[in-house]
Formats: C-alpha cells, structure tokens, sequence
C-alpha cells in the first residue's frame, strides 16, 4: 500500500480554475494564521469536495480548532483565502457565514441552558434571523414535526420542555448537533462531537453523522481513533498547522510522517 | 407570575387536584394587588388614605416602569445596564422644562432658569432668551415624544457603539456609570441652562390642570397606573415572544447565537433602546409627581438603587421587577420618617444600612429575589392544600 501524502491541488485553486466549485464545496487556499509570532496555521491547499465526510485528526495543538475558526470566520487569516460554494467568504463576518451556509458544532456542546430543548431548537430554525422576524414567529406543525422528528432520532424527544441546564452531557452534545442538522447548513463542521460520551452514545453519533453524509458535507475533528474507523471516511492529518497527509484512514496511519507526529521521534 | 423559568413545584399536581394550583394562587393575588391599585383613589376620594400616599404610589409605580426596563437589559439580556437613571433623567428634564414654561416667568423665560441663568460677556439682566432646546419642550405632545425619544436616541448610540464593538460585562456597566455621572455634570453647569444643580422645580400647572389640586394628582396616579400595566403587558409579549427566548439566549451563550446566524449585537441594542424609553416615560411620569427634576437623579447611588431594586425583587420575572421597586421604595419611605418605640429612636440616617443589608441577605439567601420567595411560598401552599 502507498502512503498517503498531499494530493495534487495546484491546478484545482479557485483563482485558477473557474470551475473548482463543481468539484470541492470547501477550498482552503494557503491559510496563515499568526498569533503574535507564532504561525498556529500554515496549510497549503485543502479541498472537501460535495457530500463528502471528511475527518480531520492531529495531535493537541495541531490547529485543528484554529482551522474551524478561520472557515467560520471566528479569526481572520494572516494570509491566504477560503472559497466557499464560489465564492470566496476570507473577508465575511461570522453570522454572513452561517446565513450563507456553514455550521458548526463548538468542542464543548453550546446550548442555551435557561431555554427548553424544543426552544433550543427553535432558534436554529431556518429562515430569518432578524428583530421583526423574531417578535412575530409564531410556532406551527410543520416546523413542529421537523423538530421532533431530530429530536426523536437523538433519544430527545421526551425532554422537549426539559430546560437545557438538565441534560446530561451526551444530551447536550447531540441537542447541539440536532440544532446544527436543523438549520439545514451546506457544511457542517463538527468539532469532536464523541468527545465525553459513552460508548453507545458515540456509536449513536457516528450513525448520525453517517446519515447526514448522504445530504450534507461534514468536516469532522476528532480525537478518538476508534470512532474515526467507525466513520470510515476521508482523513486529513493536521500537525502544527501543516497539513500532513490526506487519504484514508489506513493510507495515512502508514505515512512515515504521520507516525513520527504521533509517536514522537 | 407566569414566569418562564419557573420550576414547577412539586406538588403543582397535587394541589391542582384539590382545587389551588400555583397558577390560580398567582392569579388571585395579581387580582388582589391590581384590585386595590384601582380602588386607591376611590379610597383618597373618600378620605380614607390621603392624596399625598396615592402621590407616593404613583411616584414609585413611575419607578416600577424603570424597573421593567432595566429587567429586560439585566435579567433577560444580561447587561448590567447602570445608565438607566440617564434615561429616566432625560425623560424627567423633558417633562420638568415643559412643565416649567407654564409656571411663573421673569422677563418671558421661567423662573428656573432665570434665577441660574448665566449671563455671556456683553450680556446684561433683561436680555435673556430661552435656548432652542427649551423651546422644542413647549408643545405637550411634542414633548412626550422627545421624552421617549431621546432616551431611546441616546440608548441607541451607546448601545450600537458599545455592542458593535463588543463592550461586554462589567467595562460595559462601568461605560454607562461613567456617562451617567458625565451627563451630570453636564446638567449641573450653569452655562447649559438646564438650571444647574438646583434643577427644574415650582411646577403650577399641566395641560391646563392645577397640579396642587387633589384630584389632579389622582389623576396623574391614574395615568401612570394605567401606563405601568400597559407596559408591564408590552414587556410580558416581549418576554413570551421568539424574541424573548433570544435575549435568554444572548445571557446564555452569545457566541452560540453567533454561529447560529443571528446578529446579538442589533437585539441587545434594540432592548436596550426599548429599556431606556421605558425609563424615559418613567421619569415624565414621575417629575410632575414629584414636583421637582435635578441632577442629582443622575448620581451613581441611583443607578445602584435601580439595579437593587430588580435584585430583590427577583431578576428575569418581571413581577419581581416591579414587586422590588415597590417594596424597596415603601421601606425608604417607612424608613427614612421619624419615629419611636418606647425609648427606641429611629433615624433616618439608618436607612442605607438597612438597604445594604437587605442587599447582602438577598445575593445570600435570595438569589431569585422576593420573586422566588413567593415561588417556593405558593409551591408549599399548593401542596398543602
């Protein structure tokens, strides 16, 4: 077997190739991120292509998070551009990038704790997010059902008026994901969403997200090995903001490179 | 009392069974307070209370407006809001200078404002003449609608300026402290001709009534009795709209709302511009009651007292908002006359300890305010009964 190394994308970058977007939903184009003097981010070129899983692993402080933050435009690039469904969104404020269609799931689950689970939900749905939009919502059955029916698929469904401050942290984890689906994002970025659960709860997270492969293009960050085999997808290995590797999970495990990240030398 | 984060007492079904459910008990009690508001002049009428406790209420029902307000800012949104006593200031100045045109007037400008007024070089006695801003106030209705403007106005700059830039927790309670104590000194000189530290006072007469007579003060009760319930009802559909839920979600996590699409920013400005007009309309309400409006509404204890007012009372039920602007407000006035037990002498000088303490027993024992007091108090008597 080849070891994965970093495929080609030179002639795929959306300032040369007019017809990236046909191809790839997400384009990272040579991300920079500096934090006084120290380059936390340095990547090349990175490409998730539509409907496509895509697991990001790396050991602590690889940058995994700090990527998240410059997709979803929670930090700005030192240098470099991201493309997004084509167009580029380096320059777009944090709530443009929602609105224009990428999710995300915090590593710590954020809910609401004084608000109810169905009202959790609520805020998530689709449509404007505006002040008038907001004092005249009215709840109706369809957009009842829809809720539910996440709801019912993460075991929620009996704590609809549950204030979020009760649940347990498995609960909290996958009331977060539930919203995430709800808003019906084109990506979803799930920043390690096994992280505390337990064995059957994370194997009900990898279902999910499996589920959602087949309408949604994901970007998973996870830690847990395990859980990635389970997820059976393409891996990107991150190490101290360098994009390492990229191929399956058993074509990464066996590049040089990525042992050495892991095992130290 | 139908508070959305009230916990549902244990014996909620019990008692519902046997007749009383918390929720009845609240109603009935609601009933019994607005009951009596309503039959309060009716009783001054009679002669049973005097004109002068139906002119406290109104003055401290004004105050329980300020208290919605800051409720919202505070116990929905989060925001410690400590320029609320600017708004209700700007709404008071704006009622005391309409009000001050139809007093007594020396060589055409009033009284107020002549006895402080500062005289420009080359100025002598006789050539006074009332600034603009004095003069927009002359119309009664254009001056009830700058008395809420204005606050909103001004709650409107600091809010996008503060929140834009994302000015969060104590710098932004420490911000408004500093411009409330700015804008008092700005009223306070002079040369601004809002009549400087002695303020806006000797009102006779508004819209054509005698405020000295009886009946107008009952009047002017009614008006704010009326104005309290009607935003008490404004603030309730706020509070239950989806609206509402996103200013929970704001004191919650803003950063989740963040990246769930929404903007915090523009709803924690229009809350606050709708608390600083509340806070507007409290204090035109409250000036002519008071027959006076001075700096010194502007001084930092007013602030504080704003925010104890709602602490003890019950932050994010606003029924406890109001309940502690009322109860505190009473215990000032029980507590700052003189009166003797036996050889006990009280002394008006006691009352601040008297706060201060209330203040420490309530973040100790009470951190739901007089609000969750009487949640557990109805819980225990539903599932008594």
């Amino acid at each position: 077997m080849v070891a994965a190394t970093i495929p080609d994308y030179k002639n795929e970058r959306p300032d040369q190739n007019q017809l990236w977007d046909k191809k790839y939903l997400l384009f990272l184009s040579e991300i920079t991120a500096v934090f006084d003097g120290f380059k936390a981010l340095d990547l090349e070129h990175i490409g998730v292509m539509h409907n496509e899983l895509r697991v990001v692993i790396g050991p602590n402080g690889a940058g995994k998070s700090t990527m998240c933050d410059v997709i979803t435009g929670k930090t700005r690039p030192t240098t470099g551009s991201v493309w997004f469904g084509g167009e580029e969104i380096t320059k777009k404020s944090e709530d443009e990038i929602v609105r224009i269609g990428i999710g995300r799931k915090f590593q710590t689950p954020t809910v609401y704790d004084s608000l109810t689970v169905y009202e959790n939900m609520e805020l998530s749905l689709p449509g404007s997010k505006g002040i008038f939009a907001m004092l005249t919502a009215r709840r109706n059955k369809t957009e009842r059902d829809r809720v539910m029916h996440l709801l019912e698929r993460v075991r929620l469904a009996d704590d609809v008026d549950t204030e979020a401050r009760y649940l347990s942290h498995g609960q909290r984890q996958w009331l977060a994901i539930s919203s995430l689906i709800l808003s019906q994002p084109r990506l979803l970025l799930v920043d390690e969403p096994a992280a505390g659960l337990t064995d059957s709860e994370t194997e009900l997270t990898g279902e999910l997200l499996l589920e959602l492969k087949k309408e949604h293009t994901l970007i998973v960050i996870e830690h847990d090995m395990d859980f990635v085999r389970q997820l059976n997808s393409r891996v990107t290995v991150l190490c101290e903001g360098r994009s390492m590797a990229e191929g399956s999970l058993e074509e990464v495990k066996t590049n040089p490179e990525v042992i050495e990240a892991y095992l130290g030398r | 009392m139908t508070e959305r984060t009230m916990n549902e007492p244990a014996g909620i079904h019990l008692g519902s069974i046997c007749g009383t459910s918390a929720s009845q008990i609240n109603k009935a009690f609601a009933g019994a307070l607005l009951a009596f508001a309503i039959l309060l002049p009716m009783l001054a009428h009679a002669g049973v209370v005097s004109v002068e406790t139906v002119n406290m209420a109104g003055r401290y029902m004004a105050l329980g407006i300020v208290a919605l307000g800051l409720d919202l800012i505070w116990g929905y949104t989060g925001i410690l809001s400590l320029c609320q006593a600017l708004f209700f200031a700007l709404g008071g100045y704006a009622m005391g200078i309409h009000l001050a045109h139809q007093g007594t007037l020396h060589n055409g400008i009033p009284e107020s404002l002549y006895v402080v007024y500062p005289y420009k070089v080359g100025e002598s006695k006789g050539m006074e003449v009332l600034p603009w801003f004095w003069l927009i106030f002359k119309p009664f209705n254009l001056t009830i609608l700058l008395g809420i403007l204005i606050p909103g106005l001004v709650a409107g700059l600091i809010g996008f300026a503060g929140f834009i830039s994302r000015v969060k927790g104590v710098y932004f309670s420490i911000l408004t402290q500093a411009l409330t104590v700015a804008a008092m000194m700005f009223f306070s000189k002079n040369e601004m001709k809002l009549c400087g530290t002695n303020g806006i006072t000797n009102f006779t007469t508004l819209a054509g009534h005698e405020l000295s007579d009886p009946n107008v003060k009952i009047g002017l009760y009614v008006v704010t009795l009326i104005c309290l319930i009607g935003t008490y009802l404004i603030c309730l559909l706020l509070t239950k709209s989806r609206f509402g839920r996103v200013l929970l979600a704001v004191r919650d996590s803003e950063t989740a709302l963040r990246f769930a699409g929404y903007k915090p920013y523009a709803f924690k400005a229009a809350i606050f511009i709708f608390a600083g007009m509340l806070a507007g309309l409290a204090g035109m309400l409250y000036t002519p009651q008071a027959n006076i409006i001075t700096p010194s509404y502007m001084e930092a204890r007013w602030s504080i007292l704003m925010v104890v007012w709602v602490a003890v009372g019950g932050r994010g039920t606003l029924f406890g908002a109001v309940a502690g602007a009322m109860v505190i407000n009473l215990l000032y006035n029980a507590m700052t006359s003189q009166w003797s037990i036996g050889s006990f002498d009280w002394k008006p000088d006691y009352w601040p300890l008297v706060l201060g303490m209330l203040f420490i027993l309530v973040v100790l024992a009470l951190p739901d305010g007089l609000a969750g007091l009487w949640r557990k108090m109805v819980g225990r008597i539903a599932e008594v009964d």
